[in-house]
């Protein structure tokens, strides 16, 4: 797909992260190819949110160093400006501008940060809107729309921007069961299409169909990374199987697939 | 076991109690101290409005041309003389501005009304109106033809109907062009004073500083609109371009007019332009100040924190007195400062403070996923802040906002401390004319009318505009 298949899509070394005195990541190794699906998972407050938030520097970090698409992740407002640009994300709540319509929230960023011509960018953004399968809701406001349909339309800003990697952080956990599915839907299709994906999430039926691999997190550590597979039959650390027991015994197992 | 077998159909809501008794039961006699101030508000409405409805209206004297008029016969009973205002009404309006001139004031209002006219429409009956719009700006443009004449009226016109040409524009074609460096930018930027400021020296030196200026709030225009709607267009163009257009106006030495010194400046026009002066930059101050209030970096936020609570820590009337006093102290001897100019930045610099934490009480109402997924859409502060986060701050804070622009109003009136006629000023000096002295109560009557039409509008217009925001949410 790209010209580089030299560099990984994205690199973590050595990272470390403290709010205050508190270690949230410790000694964080990474490496994710272009084009991998990669679905993390962990107990709450491990993390997880944390790690996936520094890739695009969202947070800051103290030491350690992060490679997203070949660009060193520094303080440069420059530098930080071109990985934003790689990178798309996805919140939990979404995070929809609701002052805003469906379409002119998808055409904002083109418009302003990429500055293509208004009347290019509704056509991408029509054409994505098609693509999450809510074309007919274009002209109404957010706050009008279901849970699911706005993930599906922050799904479809995040495309505007031809990211070529997009973060996921738990998008369906804030959902009504019947709504999970549209969404993981939709994700289930751009891991098709070759997109690299980082994707926190509880859901492991998508984890089984659609990750490369599995990272589990505890403490602010990795402790294991594994093929899903064999992640979910024979977890190798005993957080993973305490971990795991929790979710298979809350039924949130066979939600998608 | 228990089986539902049949859906229960949807019913109609009850009908509540209907009529007027059962109102009047229900609101004003529910229970005996309810009956008693009910009872007490009819006395007091009885004791009052009568009286007052014969001094003001019945008995009042409307017509006449002179003192005479409003002399009270033996029998009559006594009545307001409007025939005061009425004869002063000029003066009220137009303070001492020379009259050969007043012409200038006329065009300003009725230019700015033609301009507020379609967004007071359009919020008032939002929809309905919308293809009717234009039909205000084109009749304040043949309102200035007829009454100023064919120039003014063309400057009207184009200022009236840009909005439905602009907004047929897409700007983004040229906001694409135009250089990202901020060095360049600014090197641009300096580059368009110049050249204008060069220009206009030749043919109009006295107005070359502000011509220069407005070329660079019209490229600022130009750069940020992108494709906006008309009535963005409506709002953008009364806020940058006709603050321009009445200064060129009112104070003349531009375009051939003469020269009308701020002294002679006065009445309700004064009034209306130290509070829309007051409005217009003491909201984007105030928003510079909440923004750096809540900025990370800790020299800017304690500059912000110290402005805000030492301005609020003092009252209006000695930050007027010290823009009016300390100013030019502080300035090398020999610049003057328009008197005008100190109450204006007097206002301002007072009101920024006390909107700074308005805007701030809606910056904290906003969640921090909205600056955070315009961080990670790629934003940069400045314009995350223009395109998301201070439309949905604003918009949380409309009520606050209107309450500080009613006091913005109603405090104009202070102005009188450094010496200004606003149209309080205008009403005592009037009162002072030994020819017409005891005609106290109408003089003020006709003030506090005037300052209540003007804010009730901006009350009411704060209302709708809350209201027709929200259905969008
Ligand atoms: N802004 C913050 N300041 C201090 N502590 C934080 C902050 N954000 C998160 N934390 C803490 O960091 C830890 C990791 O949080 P997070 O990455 O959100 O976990 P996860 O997403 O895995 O549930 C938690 O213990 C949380 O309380
Ligand atoms: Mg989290």
């Amino acid at each position: 797909m790209t010209t580089q298949e030299t560099h990984h899509a994205i690199e973590i070394t050595g990272l470390h992260k403290w709010y205050g005195d508190f270690h949230v990541l410790k000694d964080i190794n990474l490496q994710v190819p272009q084009g991998e699906r990669l679905v993390i998972c962990g107990p709450s407050g491990s993390g997880k949110s944390t790690m996936v938030r520094c890739i695009n520097k969202l947070e800051d970090f103290q030491r350690g160093s992060i490679v997203v698409d070949g660009i060193p992740l520094t303080d440069d407002l420059k530098r930080i400006d071109r990985v934003r640009r790689e990178v798309g994300m996805l919140f939990q709540n979404f995070n929809l501008f609701p002052h805003l319509t469906v379409l002119e929230n998808c055409t904002l960023a083109p418009v302003w940060v990429r500055r293509m011509p208004q009347r290019e960018a509704e056509e991408l953004a029509m054409h994505f809107l098609a693509r999450v399968r809510i074309p007919d809701q274009a002209g109404k406001y957010p706050g009008q729309l279901s849970g699911g349909q706005q993930q599906r339309v922050a799904i479809a800003r995040c495309l505007c921007m031809n990211p070529k990697i997009m973060l996921f952080d738990e998008p369906t956990s804030a959902l009504d069961p019947e709504m999970i599915k549209e969404v993981l839907d939709v994700m289930i299709d751009l891991a098709e299409s070759g997109m690299t994906m980082i994707c926190v999430t509880h859901e492991m039926g998508f984890a089984r169909t659609v990750a490369d691999r599995v990272i589990f997190m505890d403490q602010g550590e990795i402790m294991e990374i594994n093929t899903p597979d064999a992640f979910f039959r024979n977890p190798q650390t005993d957080r993973a199987k305490e971990f795991l027991g929790q979710i298979l015994s809350h039924g949130f197992d066979e939600t998608a697939g | 076991m228990y089986v539902k077998t049949e859906r229960h159909p949807d019913l109609a809501p009850p009908v509540l109690e209907a009529g007027a008794l059962a109102w009047a039961r229900k609101n004003l006699f529910s229970s005996p101290l309810n009956t008693l101030l009910t009872l007490f508000g009819l006395w007091l409405l009885w004791a009052t409005v009568p009286p007052f409805l014969s001094w003001a209206v019945i008995n009042a004297n409307w017509a006449g041309d002179g003192r005479a008029a409003c002399e009270t016969l033996p029998g009559e009973q006594a009545g307001a003389c409007w025939v005061f205002i009425k004869i002063r009404l000029g003066v009220l309006f137009y303070g001492f501005y020379p009259e050969p001139e007043r012409w200038r004031i006329d065009m300003a209002a009725i230019q700015l009304f033609a301009a507020l006219a379609p967004l007071i429409a359009a919020s008032l009956a939002p929809g309905r109106w919308e293809r009717g719009l234009v039909l205000f700006p084109a009749a304040g443009a043949l309102a200035v033809l007829a009454l100023c004449g064919p120039v003014p009226g063309l400057v009207a016109a184009a200022f009236l109907l840009a909005p439905s040409i602009l907004c047929r524009v897409d700007f983004t074609r040229l906001t694409v062009r135009l250089p990202t460096n901020p060095l360049l930018r600014a090197a641009l930027a300096a580059g368009v004073f110049l050249g204008v400021r060069y220009a206009a020296q030749t043919f109009m030196p006295k107005a070359a500083d502000s011509l220069a200026i407005f070329s660079l709030v019209l490229l600022f225009l130009a750069a940020t609109m992108g494709k906006a709607g008309p009535t963005r267009w409506r709002l953008s163009l009364l806020v940058f371009v006709f603050p321009f257009i009445s200064f060129w106006l009112l104070l003349g030495d531009a375009f051939g007019l003469p020269h009308v010194a701020t002294d002679q400046w006065g009445g309700m026009s004064l009034t209306l332009i130290i509070a829309s002066f007051g409005m217009s930059t003491s909201l984007p101050l105030g928003i510079l100040l909440a923004l750096g209030r809540r900025s990370t970096m800790p020299v800017i936020r304690s500059l912000c924190v110290a402005y805000i609570e030492f301005i609020r820590g003092v009252p209006l009337i000695s930050v007027l007195f010290m823009a009016s006093v300390m100013l030019p102290l502080m300035l090398p001897p020999g610049t003057t400062f328009d008197k005008l100019l100190r109450a204006l930045v007097g206002m301002s610099i007072f009101y920024a403070a006390y909107m700074a934490e308005v805007v701030r009480g809606g910056l904290q109402a906003l969640p921090k996923g909205q600056f955070e997924a315009a961080e990670a859409l790629g934003f940069r502060y400045w314009r995350a802040m223009r395109l998301i986060i201070m439309p949905q701050a604003l918009r949380v804070v409309i009520p606050g906002i209107t309450n500080t622009f009613l006091g913005l109003f109603k405090d104009t009136t202070l102005v009188a401390v450094i010496n200004l006629m606003d149209i309080l000023g205008v009403v005592k000096s009037a009162l002072a004319d030994s020819q017409w002295l005891g005609f106290t109560k109408e003089g003020y009557l006709f003030a506090g009318f005037a300052f209540w039409v003007f804010c009730f509008g901006i009350s009411r217009y704060s209302m709708q505009l809350e209201k027709r925001l929200k259905v969008k949410r």
